[in-house]
């Protein structure tokens, strides 16, 4: 028995032995080194002197620092909350057809979501092209004249919005179809034996029934959107960086541009701390209702 | 419905006759909404479409200032050059390679894992298991200073296996992967034992068997989040014969000034293997996004 029990730890020990490498090399290691890196004057590659928290000290009065949480924040704001309502708005259209249709239908709204970002960025290049673009037809109509939307500096920011929200809102819609079959057709039933009204059976059953889910869902792109840099690093190009610079495109210019390893480390352990901090949130939410 | 319809014509006759009238206001006004349905759908659609379409005109027709639906000629000019004049085929191989690597490395680690985690007993399991949920809140984004500086010291930036390494850490695979092999019924397991079979064979004749279906699907969103990657196999790589697709394509306007048509039928290219495998798997894609955002699909 004795025996068994020391075998089957040996087996166990050998069954996580890959991952357990994988994870401390690839995961554990970098991320206690962002921390040392941090609080050092070091280039990207190679030593530095320790200089304790200077790096955090010039990142407070860091301009263009700010300037990148800001629009960080502002994108999180253009993205999250419409891309939610969105994909509510969808999945419920989606979830009243039956069949071949619901499968074409939701087919035509999920496919952006699995092209990767370089290819997304080419057709929304091409359709807003100032000069051959189709969306200049609107444009036009709209502003009286051909709009450069991703050179204008107020327009660029909603514009990569935009498209992100085509892009990634496949997602939402999956999660909120799969709320909105989960509640009872039952409840429904009964609504229309009380003839309410479309907005009311909305406003009192969808709505409060599909909240878990929309919070889920809110949370989940809170943190996603954290994290932007390919939209904005690929529709920027050949423009200026700076105005629309978020956090991530700055520890990317920091690290790989200006050769600042430990400045651009301090910034990511603030992304870090920012994502951190809202993944206990979202923790929080999950938990609500009931899962792990 | 047909108890509800009983009921209520039991109840009142009169109410009947109002519900078939609100009936009938209630298909004239569903069938506005399918139909706005479909409208939003085609125009959601629209610029995938409108992008396929450009890749097949002459370049002439494609910056031509009416807007054509469909090809006047159809030519797969635009497709030929991007296929001779640059490296796709070595980026598609070179995507193929690190997505498979990524796909067969991550699942099996994370199966063998889970498996440990779900049905054996070892030392720091409880510890192993806390640090695999809390890893789930961590952005990996944060991570690509130190991973670049620990990929140049391992000599890795511009291999394949640069590109692989970093893209390992997926805690939500075993956390899907342990929750189905909780479910597994403890009998397989104790009969097998019964039959002296080893650990290693029960994961892999029982264990895995009876979850091909989360494999496929885990399998699938794994290669294709792979295959779309762009930050990190946009720094690990900076040579044009080691990059990845997705991020091959941007530089393909290099090459040959603006061919829109081209440009485009490279990114047509570049999307066409996923889309296919999604047309082909949608249903697993599906369950594996529920899957991983921790909604039983």
């Amino acid at each position: 028995m004795l025996r068994n029990h020391r075998q089957e730890m040996v087996v166990a020990l050998l069954f996580v032995l890959p991952f357990v490498l994988i994870y401390g090399v690839l995961f554990l290691w970098p991320t206690f080194q962002m921390v040392y890196l941090s609080f050092t004057d070091a280039p990207l590659i190679g030593p530095g002197e320790w200089i304790g928290i200077e790096n955090y000290v010039e990142m407070f009065d860091d301009r263009r620092f700010w300037t990148s949480v800001r629009n960080t924040a502002y994108f999180v704001v253009l993205t999250v909350i419409p891309n939610t309502l969105i994909g509510l708005v969808i999945a419920m259209m989606v979830s009243r057809l039956k069949g071949w249709q619901q499968s074409l239908i939701l087919a035509m709204f999920f496919l952006p979501y699995i092209l990767p970002v370089t290819v997304v960025y080419r057709i929304w290049n091409w359709m807003f092209n100032v000069q051959f673009g189709i969306m200049q037809y609107p444009l036009t109509w709209i502003f009286g004249k051909a709009t450069p939307v991703f050179r204008t500096q107020w327009m660029f920011m909603p514009a990569v919005a935009f498209v992100t929200v085509w892009w990634t809102c496949g997602f939402n819609i999956l999660l909120f179809l799969s709320g909105l079959r989960s509640i009872s057709t039952d409840i429904y039933e009964a609504a229309a034996l009380d003839n309410a009204s479309r907005w009311t059976i909305f406003r009192r059953i969808t709505w409060p029934l599909i909240w878990p889910v929309t919070a889920l869902v809110l949370t989940i792109q809170l943190i996603l959107q954290l994290k932007i840099f390919d939209q904005v690093y690929l529709f920027v190009q050949g423009g200026r960086p700076d105005p629309s610079m978020v956090m991530v495109q700055y520890i990317y210019s920091q690290a790989f541009q200006k050769n600042e390893g430990g400045y651009a480390a301090a910034i990511s352990v603030a992304l870090f701390v920012i994502v951190i901090v809202f993944s206990i949130l979202q923790f929080q939410v999950l938990r609500g209702r009931g899962q792990k | 419905m047909s108890t509800v319809e009983s009921r209520a014509a039991s109840l009142d006759s009169g109410a009947t006759t109002r519900r078939s009238r609100a009936n009938k206001a209630f298909d004239i006004g569903g069938l506005i909404l399918t139909l706005i349905t479909v409208i939003f759908a085609v125009l959601w659609a629209f610029p995938i479409y409108w992008a396929l379409i450009t890749t097949l005109k002459p370049e002439q027709q494609a910056i031509a200032k009416t807007v054509e639906f469909l090809p006047r000629t159809w030519t797969v000019e635009a497709y030929w050059h991007v296929l001779v004049n640059t490296m796709i085929g070595r980026w598609y191989i070179n995507s193929l390679v690190t997505s498979l690597a990524v796909t067969v490395i991550t699942l099996g680690t994370s199966a063998l894992t889970a498996y440990a985690l779900s049905q054996l007993r070892f030392p720091g399991r409880t510890v192993l298991w806390y640090l695999i949920l809390a890893s789930f809140m961590v952005p990996l984004t944060a991570l690509i200073v130190n991973h670049f500086i620990l990929m140049a010291q391992f000599s890795l930036i511009n291999t394949w296996m640069g590109v692989v390494l970093p893209q390992l850490i997926h805690p939500v695979v075993i956390i899907v992967y342990k929750n189905f092999f909780d479910s597994v019924p403890k009998e397989y397991r104790e009969a097998a034992k019964m039959d002296s079979a080893g650990e290693f064979q029960i994961f892999r004749r029982i264990y895995l068997p009876m979850n091909w279906g989360v494999t496929t699907a885990l399998a699938i969103v794994t290669f294709i989040g792979a295959w779309n990657a762009f930050l990190w196999p946009f720094l690990a790589v900076s040579r044009p014969e080691m990059m990845n697709v997705a991020v091959g394509i941007t530089s393909v306007n290099d090459a040959f000034g603006v061919q829109y048509a081209r440009e485009l039928a490279g990114a047509i290219l570049a999307a066409l293997l996923v889309a296919v495998l999604y047309l082909i798997f949608q249903r697993r894609v599906t369950q594996a996004i529920m899957l991983s955002a921790g909604v039983k699909g």
